[in-house]
């Protein structure tokens, strides 16, 4: 049965783009390595078998002057799909990102369009270094003008990035390393999901109830989807019932979902692989603040990367990035509190 | 190259044109900024560039453009939009901040954005280079045969977006021109500190395209070599750089008091004015006479005006406008 059929998110993200891409002539993928190599993280596996180079761009190490004309050609009647290999190479380019991409249809009022998708790998867990082990998605989210998404399945990674691609805005598409179901990668069993044959969108700016709790709800997104559903599972054990709530779209905020949950909860924990300071965990209790004040029993807690650089060794990077087991102890700690 | 007269005379009449509009709105900036200069008062706040003594560069390219080509531009983007045919109206009217403006009061003079004509500019140097460059992939993936101009200034030539959009363009062989508009002078940097090359146009051997130096600032020169360049890209031959010196007529931005260029070079620049060397030139080929001066300059200055008024004429925007056009559709609030 199709509807049985199982991918890992990788392929469910090849398999998006392909889909869209023989949907429609102006859809076109360029980035470093995105060719011959199919996307060092597979993302675009196979599209050059089937779509040639003129639709599979390989590019120079030159992120400036192709992301901007990843800009020039979306404005000019394409659906590029544009690689940025790690998100933590932003700092080459990121004036035709955030200055350019994500204001001209401001700038324009309305009467340019920039229907480009950026799609870029984030994350850590793997001793990577500073450099290559970022998320950033705060970041991102912070600037005006580009919608924000992160799947955590590879259900929502192929809707999304259908959404994505006929999203007529600019779309950033972080997919994190660590739940793309790579063999190269620590082995993620939540990395392989069904997956519908028939092209589908997931819409942009909707959270989804990852599992279904009373008495905490854990918002999140990303890898850290996954580590907190392995603690919602070991919590259940002590009698805690954790409700998980994957964002799945950092723009637009699902605010009313964020806001629901607490009212059902009234316990808030936020897991966020990005930096602790100015970011997504700041902003989601601000919004549990803002908008179900009275619900709240206790403090909302985060779990969170410390204000430092990812350190490389392993104890240090395990210590730094949220954990299971991070994660069940702000648990216990809030319900024990009360 | 023989020039027809009717683009000499098109020409002339655009660069008449630009610098009235430059010379309105310089008026209209500083009228009531004065005495003591407030950049953030009166009927045009902000920063303000103009392009007066630039007007060649614009005019040179405008009879070799069709339907559906596509210019990027800079900071100083007035007299390149003027002269591809942007609407005048909604260009002043965006200068003015008003809601009938190209971005309906969102962009300002340096976030020009029309659709047709396809015009861009930006404030930041080098910004649009790589624009232009994914610009022609279109025309090339969509099959038109139009082409991209991407306008920038001598300073911009040290930019890492210079030498990344040039790259690509060659690489993929793409229908761009690259257009550097040196007018000497990066704010108050003079060439002669920043760019370890004489001619801008030197860079282009290092990407396998043509470099073309216009050493004059005469609008013919530049229509020769811009025509040369564009066909050459829109016959599939694939991108150039054409440098051209200009000269900046007035102040970085307004309000410049200009003290990094000596008094002696700027007499020399208004000595070669390009727009009374040209208009000189006509009379003496007889392609003008005093009264075609003349009423050209009245032509245009009444056009100039007409867009002057619609802009002071029109609203501004509501202020809650202010959450439109993040994104196609609105989901922002406050």
């Amino acid at each position: 049965m199709t509807g049985e059929r199982k991918l890992t998110t990788q392929k469910a993200i090849a398999e998006a783009i392909a889909q869209e891409m023989d949907a429609d002539p102006t859809v076109f993928v360029m980035g470093e390595d995105v060719g011959v190599y199919g996307g060092i993280f597979g993302a675009t596996e196979g599209l050059l078998d089937e779509f040639g180079p003129d639709r599979v761009k390989d590019t120079p190490i030159s992120e400036t002057g192709f992301i901007g004309a990843g800009i020039g050609a979306a404005i000019h009647g394409m659906r590029p799909i544009v690689e940025l290999m790690f998100v933590d190479f932003f700092g080459v380019c990121m004036d035709q990102i955030y200055n350019n991409m994500a204001k001209i249809h401001y700038f324009s009022g309305g009467n340019i369009k920039v229907p480009m998708v950026l799609t870029t790998a984030v994350g850590g867990g793997y001793s990577d270094a500073g450099q290559h082990s970022q998320t950033l998605w705060g970041m991102f989210a912070h600037l005006p003008g580009m919608k924000v998404v992160v799947p955590s399945n590879p259900y929502d990674a192929k809707g999304l990035m259908i959404a994505a691609i006929r999203d007529d805005n600019p779309v950033v598409y972080m997919f994190h390393k660590g739940v793309l179901g790579l063999g190269w990668m620590t082995n993620n069993p939540r990395a392989t999901g069904v997956v519908p044959e028939a092209p589908y969108e997931v819409p942009i700016g909707k959270a989804a109830i990852a599992r279904e709790g009373s008495d905490v709800t854990i918002v999140t997104v990303g890898l850290s989807v996954h580590k907190a559903l392995d603690a919602a599972e070991k919590l259940a054990e002590e009698g805690v019932s954790a409700e998980i709530l994957d964002l799945r779209s950092l723009v637009p905020l699902d605010r009313e979902a964020i806001c629901a949950s607490v009212e059902k909860t009234h316990r808030l924990i936020v897991v966020d692989e990005d930096y602790q300071s100015f970011g997504m965990s700041g902003e989601v209790i601000t919004t549990a603040i803002e908008g179900a004040f009275d619900y709240l029993d206790a403090p909302p807690v985060r779990v969170t990367t410390p204000d430092t650089p990812i350190p490389y060794s392993h104890p240090l990077e395990a210590w730094a990035l949220p954990s299971t087991e991070r994660i069940m102890r702000a648990a216990q700690a809030m319900l024990v509190a009360g | 190259m023989a020039v027809p007269r009717e683009h000499l005379i098109d020409m002339y009449e655009t660069m008449v044109k630009i610098r009235r509009f430059e010379e309105r709105i310089r008026e209209l900036y500083f009228a009531d900024k004065l005495p003591a200069f407030d950049i953030a008062a009166g009927l045009i706040p902000g920063e303000m560039h103009l392009a007066a003594g630039q007007e060649p560069v614009a005019v040179g390219m405008r009879p070799h453009l069709k339907d559906g080509d596509a210019i990027t531009a800079t900071h100083r983007p007035h007299h390149l939009a003027i002269a591809q045919g942007v609407d005048l109206n909604k260009m002043a009217a965006e200068i003015f901040g008003r809601d009938t403006g190209l971005g309906r009061g969102k962009g300002g003079h340096m976030h020009l954005f029309s659709t047709e004509p396809s015009f861009g500019c930006s404030g930041i140097i080098g910004e649009g280079m790589p624009v232009a460059v994914g610009a022609a992939m279109a025309f090339k993936a969509r099959g038109t045969a139009n082409v991209a101009l991407s306008f920038f200034g001598e300073g911009a030539a040290n930019q890492g977006a210079f030498h990344e959009a040039i790259n690509l363009a060659a690489l993929w062989s793409l229908p761009v021109v690259f257009v550097c508009e040196d007018n000497a002078y990066a704010i108050s940097v003079p060439k002669t500190a920043s760019t370890a090359v004489t001619d801008n146009s030197d860079r282009a051997a290092a990407y396998g395209i043509p470099g073309v130096l216009v050493p004059d600032n005469d609008p013919v020169s530049v229509y020769e070599v811009m025509g040369a360049a564009i066909e050459r890209a829109r016959g599939g031959g694939g991108p150039s750089l054409v440098e051209i010196r200009t000269d900046r007529l007035w102040g970085h931005f307004e309000g410049d008091a200009d003290a990094y260029r000596t008094d002696d070079f700027k007499e020399d620049m208004n000595e070669r004015d390009p727009l009374k060397t040209f208009a000189q030139r006509l009379l003496a080929d007889g392609v003008l006479s005093e009264a075609d001066i003349t009423e050209i300059a009245d032509r245009m200055h009444t056009e100039v005006e007409a867009a002057i008024e619609f802009a002071m004429n029109s609203p501004y925007p509501a202020p809650e406008a202010t959450l439109d056009h993040v994104f196609s559709e609105r989901t922002v609030t406050l």
